[in-house]
């Protein structure tokens, strides 16, 4: 693995929160409660405080259940969604305060591959169209034939044969339409990929062609990925640190090898030891209570306080903080704190 | 003589154009008491499996011939009125989306009343009583008040554990999951499959889980089935599949998994795509994928046969097994 305490930081999130409004208008903020007429705004608090750098040239995964925020923090990060609160600086510059153009050279830089390939690709537009258009976009001096070229060495590079260029994406199989979404990422070349879990529609057999492309890609390109995934497997095999996250927080910041060898947050535990293995030996299966509440009134201290079997007084009052242990992983638990987990 | 007797089954659909074959001749048994995994990507066949068993295939699909066989009686031949019997109420299944499978205007209770009512004479009340029982069976807390609640009042893993609790409303004798976890996050997924795998346990339910994980299979079931276009090409114990996987496509499957392979290292990847049902190859319809093609298998669909412990469809295998086999005594 590269040392990355070298490598200079290429993303950093700062404080970063999210929150979208459930009640837009003023006549929905209007709630008639117990014979009175009052003023509520609620929100849905996707993504709370999240502090991360990302250094040149790893692969950071970010894991969570369905509802944890971290489609939401690919968004944020690739300025999709704008931050409620904190920044994101990339390469040292602030990018969530820019607009329009002042944004182009950044997005150039940074690319994202989507979930289903399926929805990201327009099926009126042949690969042709679809791959020239980032092309000619980020790059308006390019002539003709060099934006041609460009398409035709990506496409090369993913293993879609330049030849099928004219096909309409209906054409092709759920496998080479992700192959081409990633094509088209890579068209710019950028530096930076944002990839949200771009595997989890596709087929077992599918799913490591496109990963070893992935993988490939970052080899050949030095690519920086941030990658987001529910799938625990795929991050101990293609991540180099992963994110824990629980209710919009980060519970669990590690190298890879550190998490899956010595998980500390409660949560990080109970997630692996719900993965299904193929050995003989059933694991210890981890029962959480209860679920994931929603993230529209958030409790006060931890979020994870609901469902913790090492839950204390402490821990319905005040937020853990993220605190580095002596193998460099960083936990917010208060139980792992005070040493009452071993 | 098995609960469950699948013989030569094929179905087909009558598409505008031609008539796709979904299962070209399918034969399994499922033994009372049993777990069985019916694996395969997408497009293998695997829920029209499922399907087929209840005898649930809708135009343009059509079950062209094959046996059925459940406790005896032949599922394919049977009037509506004979399949309403056994459906719900000797058989069950249980689907992916927990949201689609329950109706959104009707309360949690009336659901299970309406299924209890429809093949049992009870009162209301009694059938009432049966439901809050049944989703205490499934660990719901509250159950009382659940009976009163819509569908989209619950959380995902809720409404997954109400559609078992239906689902064994009527004491079935098996059940079939399809994909019954997959739209739901892994911690959930785990509670889940404990809870079926205590059911089918205790109740002594035949159990056919159809998955697309491999990881599922192997803590759920004690035979699987492995398809790929519309056939079966390895079945046997489960253990003996997952750790000596015999058929080229199997093993490919099993060595693609992520934890099969050293970090950071490339992932064994079987090249290419599944054939669709109406391109599907001569011969083997794995032959373009599989390393060990030869001329053979390009020509003639491979015998499923018995070969050491599991059966196989591959024309190279024996010979595979063989070397392997001769490579051991050798060292």
């Amino acid at each position: 693995m590269k040392d990355n305490a070298s490598n200079p930081a290429i993303l950093e999130l700062e404080n970063l929160s999210k929150s979208f409004d459930l009640d837009k208008g003023f006549l929905e903020t209007i709630k008639f409660k117990k014979g009175r007429i009052t003023r509520e705004k609620r929100s849905v608090h996707a993504v709370n405080d999240i502090s991360l750098t990302i250094t040149k040239g790893e692969a950071l995964c970010v894991v969570g259940e369905s509802g944890c925020g971290k489609s939401t923090v690919a968004r944020l990060v690739s300025g999709l969604l704008n931050p409620t609160k904190g920044a994101i600086h990339y390469d040292g510059h602030r990018i969530d305060t820019l607009k329009g153009n002042a944004l182009l050279p950044y997005r150039k830089r940074m690319q994202m591959i989507f979930q289903n390939p399926y929805a990201s690709l327009n099926p009126r537009m042949t690969i042709q169209q679809a791959l020239e258009e980032p092309v000619r976009h980020h790059n308006p001096s390019f002539s003709r034939g060099q934006i041609k070229d460009k398409v035709t060495e990506v496409m090369q590079s993913v293993g879609v044969d330049p030849s099928w260029a004219s096909r309409y994406p209906h054409e092709f199989s759920g496998g080479q339409r992700q192959r081409i979404a990633i094509a088209r990422a890579l068209t710019v070349d950028p530096e930076f990929v944002i990839a949200d879990e771009p595997i989890s529609a596709l087929d077992v057999s599918i799913q490591a062609q496109v990963l070893n492309l992935m993988l490939e890609a970052k080899e050949d390109r030095g690519l920086t990925y941030l990658f987001i995934t529910h799938d625990l497997s795929v991050v101990q095999h293609f991540g180099t640190r992963v994110a824990v996250l629980y209710l919009g927080s980060i519970c669990e910041l590690a190298d890879t090898a550190t998490l899956f060898a010595n998980p500390k947050h409660p949560y990080t535990r109970a997630l692996l030891s719900a993965v299904p293995q193929l050995s003989d030996d059933r694991p210890n299966h981890i029962r959480l209570k209860g679920e994931i509440p929603t993230p529209i009134n958030l409790p006060k201290g931890c979020p994870f306080q609901s469902r913790c079997a090492y839950a204390d007084a402490r821990c319905g009052t005040e937020q853990p903080l993220a605190i580095e242990q002596s193998d460099g992983s960083v936990v917010a638990c208060h139980a792992v704190e005070e040493g009452r987990i071993d | 003589m098995p609960l469950l007797s699948v013989r030569d089954l094929v179905v087909k659909f009558a598409m505008r154009d031609e008539t796709v074959t979904a299962l070209k001749s399918i034969s399994f048994d499922v033994a009372r008491g049993d777990r069985l995994g019916i694996v395969g990507e997408s497009g293998a066949g695997k829920s029209v499996t499922g399907f087929a068993l209840l005898n649930l295939i809708s135009r343009p699909g059509f079950i062209d011939s094959g046996e059925i066989l459940f406790d005896g009686m032949n599922m394919a031949d049977m009037s509506d009125a004979e399949l309403r019997e056994v459906r719900g109420n000797k058989m069950a299944m249980i689907f992916q989306d927990p949201m689609v499978t329950l109706n959104p205007v009707l309360t949690i209770g009336q659901q299970m009343v309406e299924t209890l009512q429809a093949h049992r004479k009870l009162s209301r009340k009694e059938a009432e009583q049966i439901a809050v029982l049944k989703l205490r069976e499934v660990y719901i807390p509250a159950p009382e008040e659940r009976l009163a609640q819509y569908p989209h009042e619950l959380s995902g893993g809720m409404r997954q554990r109400i559609i078992i609790a239906i689902a064994l409303l009527l004491d079935p004798q098996l059940i079939i999951a399809d994909e019954p976890t997959t739209a739901l996050d892994v911690t959930i997924q785990a509670d889940i499959m404990e809870l079926l795998l205590e059911l089918c346990t205790t109740k002594k339910v035949s159990l056919i889980l159809i998955t697309h994980d491999l990881g599922v299979v192997s803590q759920m079931t004690e035979n699987t089935l492995v398809m790929y276009a519309g056939r079966i090409i390895e079945a046997g114990r489960t253990r003996e599949i997952i750790n000596d996987p015999q058929h080229p496509y199997t093993q490919g499957l099993i060595n693609a998994l992520p934890q099969q392979t050293l970090p950071g290292e490339r992932l064994k990847q079987i090249p290419g795509n599944m054939p669709s049902l109406s391109a599907a190859p001569k011969g083997c319809a794995f032959n373009a994928r599989c390393e060990f093609a030869q001329d053979r298998c390009r020509m003639e669909v491979p015998n499923f046969e018995q070969i050491g412990p599991v059966k196989v469809a591959c024309h190279e295998v024996r010979r595979l097994h063989h070397e392997t086999h001769k490579q051991e005594d050798l060292a």
